[in-house]
């Protein structure tokens, strides 16, 4: 090989890697360092108004899976001060792996609803979202459908849409149904509703309300804040159309009520900025933040007080189911058994 | 070759005697070893204890997975080794239209990741997409039980979309070896009465079969470490029971124990079919080299044989390419606002690391083992390959264990002895990502250079020796100079392949960082493809240039080519 071009090369790999390493130091306020299950788009308006006001610089590594074992790994050493999730059982398998330390704060007390922190302060939610039905406006009638039970019927035959069974969302539903109802009865239903599709389990929440707008299918299961999204899409208006074929039915709300799942954070064991790191969780529960949440991700804040944004106002209050998150996030494993006893995706 | 090298040392005579150390044997159990390490991490997580997931899966989905996986990988398989070596015979050893046009350009869809074309063509195939809205206004359909139109999102699609971008493994190496031919053994056969075709299938074919089958594993190893495209596709194959054992039954030794299948899978693979060429070696036995006669095609054949290169360099690149500049055109505002400089400067740096360490590993250990021989060395340096079969969110956490323990030792010896801590130093950095690219990918580099170094008589090696230089020498003098072309093809592959790197980065990444292929696929998975395109772009445009280099250098390195054409060189 020719030498000179390898010793250019070398040189100029040299140089950029020196700029790899020796990034710019912190800021004088601090800093707190996050890894995050959640997606950035979700994380980044609230980290830049958390910079703007405290001064703090944060810092995120996100990834959907493996954080859990690489703070394992990692040991006291970890520069991972807080873990962001956007379900509970993520959180939960945290506290079950030793890796999270409590948190007293009167602030956090204040802002969040017991039903919606761990009792010891191992982890917070910040945010909670119903999985509910999309339902296309003509197609099913007013009454025609109350319930999740509702959508496992035969009436239903080939009119049903939804995302892969070994989604963690739809894992969380089944288990949700698994604890209202035991794991036969919550077989049956998995069963019903794989009956029921129309169409092989993929894409997104999002995907299937296309389909429903297409045509393939008059109901499917998706989380409420997608809803919002397509409504409000300026940036690809044809999920609008989307958006506007169908309607949001709240399940069982003359039962146990819709399945709720919750979004959060909470502080490892390991973390060497615990005092940032608390005032990131203070903020991200305080007035300002919650506000962010409700209007530019469509989420219901946890906090009591602050409002929702206009068109989640207007699908209605709903009935929650009030089982224990922590009950439900212990049936997983059985829900994913189930999918793939009944061949949910096969 | 091992048997001729160990003979002339004397070694297989005297075994008991020669117990001296030796610096190329050592150093290469030694970067066997280091490379193994994240592979062994993984075979250790699936030996702790944890809930048995067998006794469900076997009962339920395990036999789904199986097949698919099957299918998948035959597809994937044949697709390749037919596009691949017909294409490479064909700009070898034809002449047709455009042939000097396509030698270069079959590479070009290597540059494309596997999960960006299946965006892509999602969403041109797709119910909503162009292309059937198109046929829907021209016969008037109005909703889809009018018509059958193949769905995009099945296994034939992902078979069809793997088939696209990873041919070209299957291109280059055995175009290499076509033209490591020489035409001697070629004519020598036409002369015994075989047509052309006859002498392909009968001679070139089995002549090039080591590289073949190197192309081949590569591409069925990416084939089954694949989650992006499968999953997208909602195609159930083994690494997407992987990941549902890992994250929804939370899992993680479960899920190691299925990578774990999947390596001895492999494994059994790669041994049948050295069985199955077991005593063949194929040296050149000859010096003698010519310009490649090139028959040259007409009428209908020359259409065809034109045809059959532009069709997948067509669906497999300018296609994509087209959708993607198109895109780029209109949205790539929104990734010039993003820190798209320290994105590109982050992927190229990484990845040319990686590339020169693991081309440096690769030929080190190829060295080694030519030198030596031997069972336990073979094993040890193809276990050292194997992390390319591990879905790559699995090695890393393979990696990420090693790593903090090293960490974490030497940061609880430097609390113990000198009272301060050293922290973390690769856990969470850039080297930590490298560590992954280089363990992912040495595959490439050490296959390829086990077989460029497999094609050298070891004639030569005993030549040198009589004339009493040391295994350093000729490495340096005599092997290096003949193998220059394979290194390139290493180093450019192994860039190649780091460029498009996503699960290994995301996980292991230091902080606020970011290279071509996470800011994607961040875009991508949130159905904002056209968003990131500027920054999906730059990873083919940096795939093509090194490849395009690749191609020119491929083609003058046939010995006695581009400078004295028909020149035959002496005799050593």
């Amino acid at each position: 090989m020719n030498t000179v071009w390898a010793a250019r090369a070398i040189k100029g790999l040299a140089f950029v890697l020196a700029a790899l390493v020796f990034s710019p130091a912190a800021d004088a306020a601090g800093e707190v360092n996050l890894y995050s299950y959640r997606q950035p788009f979700l994380m980044k308006p609230l980290l830049k108004a958390f910079n703007k006001q405290t001064g703090i610089k944060v810092n995120v590594v996100y990834a959907k899976k493996g954080l859990l074992e690489r703070i394992k790994a990692e040991g006291r050493n970890s520069p991972a001060d807080l873990v962001l999730s956007a379900d509970i059982g993520r959180l939960n398998d945290l506290v079950a792996a030793g890796l999270v330390q409590p948190v007293k704060s009167e602030v956090l007390d204040a802002n969040i609803p017991p039903q919606y922190r761990h009792k010891d302060g191992l982890w917070f939610g910040l945010t909670t979202r119903a999985r509910v039905v999309y339902a296309h406006k003509d197609r099913v009638k007013a009454g025609e459908l109350a319930s999740y039970e509702d959508i496992a019927k035969p009436h239903f035959k080939s009119r049903l849409c939804t995302r892969s069974g070994k989604h963690p969302y739809n894992v969380t539903l089944l288990a949700s149904i698994i604890a209202a109802k035991g794991e036969k009865a919550a077989e049956d239903w998995a069963r019903g509703v794989k009956a029921n599709l129309a169409r092989k389990p993929q894409g997104n929440d999002r995907a299937q309300v296309k389909a429903i707008y297409q045509g393939e299918c008059d109901v499917s299961l998706g989380n409420t804040y997608y809803m919002g999204k397509m409504a409000t899409n300026d940036k690809k208006p044809e999920q609008k159309k989307w958006a506007a074929a169908v309607r949001v039915v709240f399940p069982n709300q003359n039962g146990r009520g819709a399945h709720v799942n919750a979004s959060g954070a909470a502080l490892t064991k390991s973390s060497k900025n615990r005092n940032n790191a608390v005032k990131l969780l203070e903020f991200l529960s305080g007035p300002f933040a919650q506000k962010i949440y409700a209007e530019q991700n469509f989420e219901y804040p946890v906090r009591d007080g602050v409002a929702f944004h206009p068109l989640v106002e207007s699908w209605g209050r709903f009935k929650a189911d009030t089982v224990n998150l922590l009950e439900v996030t212990k049936h997983r494993t059985t829900a994913t058994k189930i999918m793939d006893r009944v061949r949910f995706d096969h | 070759m091992s048997n001729a090298t160990t003979a002339l040392n004397g070694t297989s005579r005297f075994p008991a005697f020669r117990i001296r150390l030796n610096v190329w044997t050592a150093g290469t159990v030694l970067a066997a070893l280091m490379m193994a390490i994240p592979t062994i991490a993984v075979l250790i997580m699936a030996v702790t204890p944890a809930d048995n997931i067998w006794s469900h899966l076997a009962a339920t989905v395990l036999p789904d997975y199986i097949i698919t996986t099957l299918l998948l990988m035959t597809g994937v398989g044949t697709g390749t080794f037919l596009i691949g070596t017909g294409t490479a015979w064909l700009v070898t050893m034809c002449r047709f239209p455009g042939r000097r046009l396509f030698e270069w350009a079959l590479l070009l869809p290597m540059a494309i990741p596997a999960y960006v074309i299946a965006y892509v063509y999602t969403d041109l195939l797709e119910y909503a997409g162009p292309i059937q809205e198109g046929l829907r206004a021209l016969f008037g359909w109005t909703v889809k039980s009018q018509y059958w139109f193949p769905e995009i999102r099945s296994l034939g699609g992902a078979a069809c979309m793997m088939t696209l971008v990873f041919y070209p493994y299957v291109y280059l190496l055995s175009r290499a070896a076509f033209l490591e031919q020489s035409v001697c053994v070629l004519e020598v056969s036409r002369t015994l009465g075989r047509n052309p075709w006859k002498s392909f299938f009968l001679v070139a074919l089995p002549l090039a079969r080591p590289a073949i089958v190197i192309g081949l594993t590569l591409v069925l190893m990416e084939t089954l470490n694949d989650f992006g495209t499968v999953d997208y596709f909602a195609v159930a194959t083994f690494s997407a029971g992987i990941f549902d054992v890992w994250l929804n039954m939370n899992n993680v030794a479960g899920a190691a124990q299925l990578a774990s299948v999947l390596l001895i899978f492999v494994l059994v693979l790669i041994g049948l079919e050295r069985r199955a060429r077991r005593g063949q070696r194929f040296h050149h036995t000859t010096t003698k080299y010519r310009a490649l006669p090139g028959y040259p095609l007409r009428g209908k054949w020359s259409v065809l044989a034109t045809t059959a290169c532009l069709a997948p360099v067509l669906f497999g690149f300018l296609v994509p390419a087209a959708v993607l500049g198109n895109y780029a055109l209109g949205h790539y505002a929104a990734t010039l606002e993003a820190d798209y400089l320290a994105f590109t400067l982050n992927s190229f740096g990484l990845s040319a690391l990686a590339a020169l360490l693991a081309v440096a590993i690769g030929t080190f250990m190829a060295y080694g083992l030519r030198l030596k021989g031997g069972a336990v060395l073979k094993t040890m340096t193809r276990f050292a390959s194997l992390g390319y079969a591990v879905p790559g969110a699995v090695l890393a956490i393979g990696v990420i264990i090693p790593t903090a323990w090293l960490d974490n030792s030497v940061d609880a010896f430097m609390r113990d002895t000198f009272g301060i801590s050293s922290g973390l130093l690769l856990s969470g950095s850039i080297f930590a990502v490298t560590i992954g690219y280089v363990v992912r990918f040495l595959a490439v580099s050490f296959g390829t250079m086990e077989a460029s170094l497999g094609k050298i008589t070891p004639n030569m090696d005993g030549a040198a020796r009589t004339l009493g230089k040391g295994p350093a020498a000729i490495l340096l003098k005599v092997h290096l100079p003949l193998m220059r072309s394979s290194i390139l093809t290493a180093g450019i592959l192994v860039f190649v392949d780091c460029m498009k790197e996503l699960p290994m980065t995301v996980i292991l990444r230091p902080f606020n960082f970011h290279t071509l292929a996470t800011f994607v696929h961040e875009y991508a998975s949130d159905e904002l493809l056209a968003e990131s395109s500027l920054a999906a772009l730059t990873i083919v445009a940096a795939g093509i240039l090194p490849v395009i280099l690749l191609s020119r250098t491929i083609t003058h390195s046939r010995p006695g080519q581009g400078r004295n054409v028909a020149r035959t060189r002496p005799a050593p």
